[in-house]
């Protein structure tokens, strides 16, 4: 049974009582308590089920490394499902509850998976479940699904608030032990600023957990004066519960601080994602105790030697009454004696070595602890708690000898420096055979933007474990640091510490270590994703080589704590199995973020109406406030339609079509690109963008033009008129403005950066409004100003003047095959002009109409759409656009592509109109089929179609499409399926359906 | 996370304000290239394991292109120059087969 013990517990504060709850049952903790530390010390033990084959869970670490204990935290909005106890700080009314299982945590019908293991091993995913066939939906999948899956996603909006931080420091420090506040010191004594972020709560590490001495203080007073001694430093940031979440090219780092998880609602943000650049970055993380793999090792109750070590000192808990130690190592006997010394019963140290003569193992023998030497366990006994352990010789097949009985176990396989940080940016490792650890090789490390190592690594997360050498390491990583950061070299000396010397490790990865299958079976290396040796040597056998493979196959390391108790034993087996040595094997990659992060620090304040800026046009809140109907285009909003009261979104573009077509529309076509080119070369720059020849363009007339990539392919269109002798204003469509400015200025830069041209894109500083209909001159002459007569100004040419007082440019150009004036003036002035217009145009029916009328428009015109007719594969000859492919230019973008074979090909298909045989409208994007069927047994096609509308004006569906030889086959009937299986006729006619001479428009 | 030095306005960029353009110095095919030849221009990239020439936009700053000369494995930078050359500076291409030994040049 674990339990408070009076006397310990140098984290928490036993005057400061703390209520929360698990499961719904209410428990009491101490201020200073991790949510495990207080559910272990009300005794629970059993905190979850596991993934697969839902076994029952408790502790196994005390730290961020905890595979078990995961739990939903919080409730309503706060809710946040695979939280780890062992990070989460107490506070008054914290809810939790554990996660997989179904109906209780004690009992679970899912935990048949147990039962069943044998059915269900490394890849069962892959292999079966295959047959019957019709098994799969009905029967498989339904089952699966039930028992897969982690926690329970949360279902109402996030209540909190996040926040990025943007930072630059000489030197940051990750970790904030011994050895990180050493780094610090010595960092800062160079003279640079220094940010130290320690993951938890209190600074300290394990060293005041572990003991030893340094500069003649106990551990947790040295501590205490590197703080006082880093705080009164002016270079110096301090930062707790703020984790080093990964370390990316150039120094750049993110910080993950959690502001306010432990007083939840309190005004701050939650977390805060903090952006940080270093110059160096020392990661001081130390390292984390491996399990060691033996039958039972899963079993509640069983926990790292250190994580028991760190319960009873830190927070007074006792994990058991009765305890085995199990080891490869000197350090375990630590928790041994802790353990003695708080009046437990050590039952036994089983240490697998075969000689042990050590300080620490001679002090526990002084103790009274007996120390048996070679020994394993063969087996642990209990299902929902340990009762027993079983004991045999390591060297064996595993024979079970005495029986002890206990209620913990402390496991403890060695210890793993804690590389990430140093490996997320290319640093590598190499492994030491002496202190079978993988540790960072010095001299492969990541390296910066002037080629020289920017991260250095400080104290065990070197692999310098003991405590003198873990200073010493920490202190001479600071001083590097500072000083390659561009500090003063420093020479003050390093702190001295004393600690006891320990004996060799003895590399354990299978206990015992001939251990048969049965016992393979039951040895855990992945708690998380319950992957066991058997799972590994299964994956060896069936021809997974690579780490990074069997990783996969078997979801080693995959689970949310990636592995970190699980990997290098993981590995270590594999390499056995492979009859290989471990550096052969190597690890898997280490990636970013340490822990899992949460997905509102991610976001940052982008959330709501800050998830992207808006662009709104100068009239947009006239069209808010008259029922526009909004469509995001780009970054804009465009109103869709404007809606009436009573009308379908349908009814409302039909009325809006109609009215246009009989007596006059407006359209705010603010959006539209406006880009001036300008320069004595412009003319020739234009005709290299365009595929028509923009330089013999008369001022005052406006072209038609299309533009291509080097690929040959149509990426915008638009209007351009010119303006005067050496001034070009090209209208672009609305989502390319930014892109094509761009396009034009790539060119300009880097391949003809002698040509004489500027660019400008003048978009947002123009309000533009089209008029359009056939009043739509009768409206303008309203406002009075300017003449703007068919004589004074035709078709395809623009004029300046003004217009009921304001100064406008009016082009007389057309998307919709009605007479059409597009009037644009100073974006200040665009709301004066829209009221004027809507006022005059009143006695003739005026009535604004959105993007969708907009858009029914042009396609009775067969005019075409970027976007609809084009998706990145379509060249103008695909449109029958060569009309505006200019015979006499040499050369133009795209030029050369369009000549490839493939581009040249009669094959291509190619655009023509589609009239359905019985009126009704084609589904946008459907195929249109041809006779047969492919390899793959699917319907041959002959096109698709790529716009299609209702047309009010032709009472019927009008579409048009891409079809193979398709201008070769007017009035030939194809077929177009739907998905329901149905099928639409429709006849292949030209593309444009409605003023085929262009009359109306040209008046 | 790259940090690059624009040539231009002298910022230090953080790669955030940085459009990406691919490999530097190709010279453009027009019409009268060969099919072999234009393939190349559009699509051969080297794709190098070490030194690299890439072109890149300060496009959330000055708006200017530039040329970047930069290791793809150890991530140092070895320079930033306009793009307005047709090959990279003499003086940079020296500094690098000093810092490369073995290096067998841009081309």
């Amino acid at each position: 049974m674990s339990a408070r013990v009076e006397g310990y517990g140098r984290l928490i504060d036993r005057s400061k009582r703390v209520s929360f709850s698990f499961n719904g049952k209410r428990l009491r903790g101490y201020a200073g308590d991790t949510l495990a530390s207080a559910l272990l010390g009300a005794g629970q033990v059993m905190l979850g089920r596991s993934f697969k084959y839902h076994r029952p869970r408790g502790l196994v670490a005390s730290g961020a490394e905890e595979p078990n204990a995961l739990v939903g935290l919080g409730e309503g909005g706060r809710f946040e499902p695979d939280q780890r106890a062992t990070t989460t700080e107490l506070f008054d009314g914290l809810a939790a509850i554990s996660q997989n299982h179904w109906p209780s945590l004690a009992f679970d019908v899912g935990e048949v998976n147990n039962y069943l293991a044998r059915f269900l091993p490394a890849g069962f995913y892959y292999k079966t479940f295959m047959a019957p066939r019709g098994a799969w939906a009905k029967i498989f999948e339904p089952f699966v699904r039930q028992s897969a899956g982690l926690g329970r996603v949360p279902m109402e909006p996030d209540a909190d608030a996040y926040e990025y931080l943007y930072a630059h420091y000489d030197v940051v420090v990750v970790g904030g032990g011994v050895a990180g506040l050493q780094a610090a010191r010595a960092a800062a004594a160079t003279g640079v600023s220094v940010l130290v972020m320690e993951d938890a709560a209190h600074w300290g590490g394990r060293a005041p957990v572990d003991g030893g001495e340094i500069d003649g203080m106990a551990p947790g007073d040295w501590v205490k004066a590197a703080l006082d001694a880093l705080e009164a430093a002016d270079n110096v940031t301090l930062r707790l519960r703020m984790q080093g979440t990964g370390v990316y090219d150039h120094g750049y780092h993110l910080g993950y601080e959690r502001v306010a998880d432990h007083s939840p609602g309190d005004g701050r943000p939650r977390h805060r994602l903090w952006r940080i650049r270093a110059g160096r970055i020392v990661t001081a993380t130390g390292a984390l105790e491996r399990p060691l793999a033996f039958s039972g090792n899963d079993v509640p109750g069983v926990m790292l030697a250190s994580a028991m070590r760190d319960y009873l000192v830190n927070w007074g808990v006792a994990a058991g009454r009765r305890i085995v130690v199990v080891t490869n190592n000197d350090d375990a006997y630590r928790t041994a004696l802790a353990m003695k010394a708080a009046g437990r019963v050590v039952a036994a140290v089983l240490d697998a070595r075969e000689v042990v003569t050590s300080p620490l193992a001679q002090a526990a023998r002084d103790a009274g602890i007996a120390v048996m030497e070679g020994r394993a366990i063969a087996e642990v006994r209990g299902r929902a708690r340990v009762k027993s352990v079983l004991v045999t010789t390591q060297a064996g097949a595993g024979k079970a000898g005495e029986e002890i009985r206990c209620d913990a176990v402390a496991m403890s396989g060695g210890w793993s420096p804690v590389v990430h940080l140093w490996s997320h940016c290319g640093g590598k490792l190499t492994w030491d055979e002496a202190a079978a650890m993988f540790r960072p090789d010095p001299d492969r490390a990541p390296t910066g933007a002037d080629g020289a190592p920017f991260v250095l690594t400080a104290g065990a997360a070197s692999g310098a474990l003991a405590l003198d050498a873990c200073l010493a390491d920490a202190h001479a990583a600071g001083k590097a640091a500072g000083k390659g950061a561009g500090g003063k070299a420093s020479r003050k000396a390093g702190p001295k510490a004393v600690c006891e010397a320990e004996a060799p490790i003895a590399p354990v990865w299978i206990m015992p270590e001939g251990a048969g299958p049965e016992k393979r079976m039951k040895m855990w290396l992945d708690f998380q994703n319950d992957v066991k040796v058997s799972d590994v040597q299964l994956a060896a056998r069936e021809g997974y080589e690579s780490v990074e493979h069997t990783k996969r196959y078997t979801t080693l390391g995959m689970a949310t704590d990636q592995g970190k108790l699980s990997n290098i034993n993981g590995l270590a087996v594999l390499s056995q199995a492979l009859q290989q040595e471990i550096p052969a094997t190597g690890t898997t990659t280490f990636r970013p973020p340490y822990t899992p992060i949460s997905m509102g620090a991610i976001a940052g304040e982008a959330r709501g109406e800050l998830f992207q800026p808006l662009r709104r046009t100068p009239l947009h809140d006239w069209h808010d406030a008259h029922g526009a109907d909004w469509e995001p285009v780009g970054h804009w909003r465009r109103p869709y339609t404007y809606l009436r009261a009573g009308e379908s979104r349908e009814q409302a573009v039909q009325r809006e079509v109609v009215n246009t077509r009989e007596n006059v529309g407006m359209l705010d076509a603010s959006t539209l690109g406006k880009i001036v080119v300008k320069g004595p070369d412009a003319g020739r720059f234009l005709d290299m963008m365009y595929t028509n020849m923009m330089s013999t363009l008369p001022v005052g007339k406006c072209r038609y033009g299309l533009m291509c990539s080097e690929n040959g392919f149509l990426i915008d269109d638009g209007v351009v008129a010119r303006l005067d002798d050496d001034t070009w204003l090209c209208h672009t469509t609305t989502g390319g403005a930014d892109r094509i400015h761009a396009h034009m200025e790539e060119w300009l830069q880097t391949e003809w950066w002698d040509w004489k041209v500027y660019t400008a894109n003048l978009t947002e500083q123009y309000a533009q409004i089209g008029v359009v209909g056939p009043k739509a001159r009768q409206v303008l002459e309203a406002l009075g100003g300017m003449d703007v007569s068919k004589e004074a100004l035709p078709f395809m040419h623009w004029a300046e003047g003004e217009l009921g007082g304001l100064p406008v440019r009016v082009f007389r150009i057309s998307f919709s095959g009605e007479l059409s004036y597009e009037i644009a003036v100073p974006a200040s002035r665009g709301q004066a002009l829209w009221d004027a217009l809507m006022e005059a145009g009143k006695p003739h029916g005026v009535m604004p109409y959105g993007t969708e009328a907009l858009h029914v428009l042009r396609a009775e015109k067969g005019f075409i759409m970027i976007g609809d007719e084009t998706d990145g594969t379509v060249i103008p000859q695909d449109l029958g656009l060569t009309w505006a492919i200019s015979k006499k230019k040499d050369d133009y973008i795209g030029k050369r592509a369009q000549a490839r074979p493939h581009m040249a090909d009669p094959e291509r298909w190619k655009l023509v109109g589609l009239e359905t045989t019985d009126g009704s409208v084609i589904p946008d994007g459907a195929y249109i089929v041809a006779e047969g069927v492919n390899a793959n047994g699917q319907r041959n096609m002959q096109g698709r179609v790529t716009s299609s509308y209702h047309s009010p004006t032709l009472k019927r569906g009008i579409a048009m499409g891409l079809v193979l030889h398709g201008p070769d086959r007017m009035g030939e009937e194809v077929t177009i399926p739907r998905i329901d299986g149905s099928e639409i006729k429709a006849r292949i006619v030209e593309t444009c359906f409605y003023d085929k001479e262009g009359a109306k428009q040209d008046v | 996370m790259l940090i690059l030095d624009c040539p231009y306005c002298g910022i230090r960029a953080d790669e955030t304000e940085l459009a990406p353009g691919g490999e530097a110095h190709l010279t453009r095919v027009g019409p009268e290239g060969s099919d072999a030849a234009f393939e190349s221009y559009l699509f051969d990239r080297k794709n190098p394991k070490g030194v690299h020439f890439e072109r890149w936009r300060h496009a959330a700053g000055c708006g200017k292109w530039f040329h970047a000369a930069r290791n793809t494995v150890t991530l140092e930078v070895y320079g930033t120059y306009p793009a307005q050359v047709t090959e990279p500076p003499k003086a940079l291409l020296a500094a690098i087969s000093k810092k490369v030994p073995g290096w067998e040049g841009w081309q």
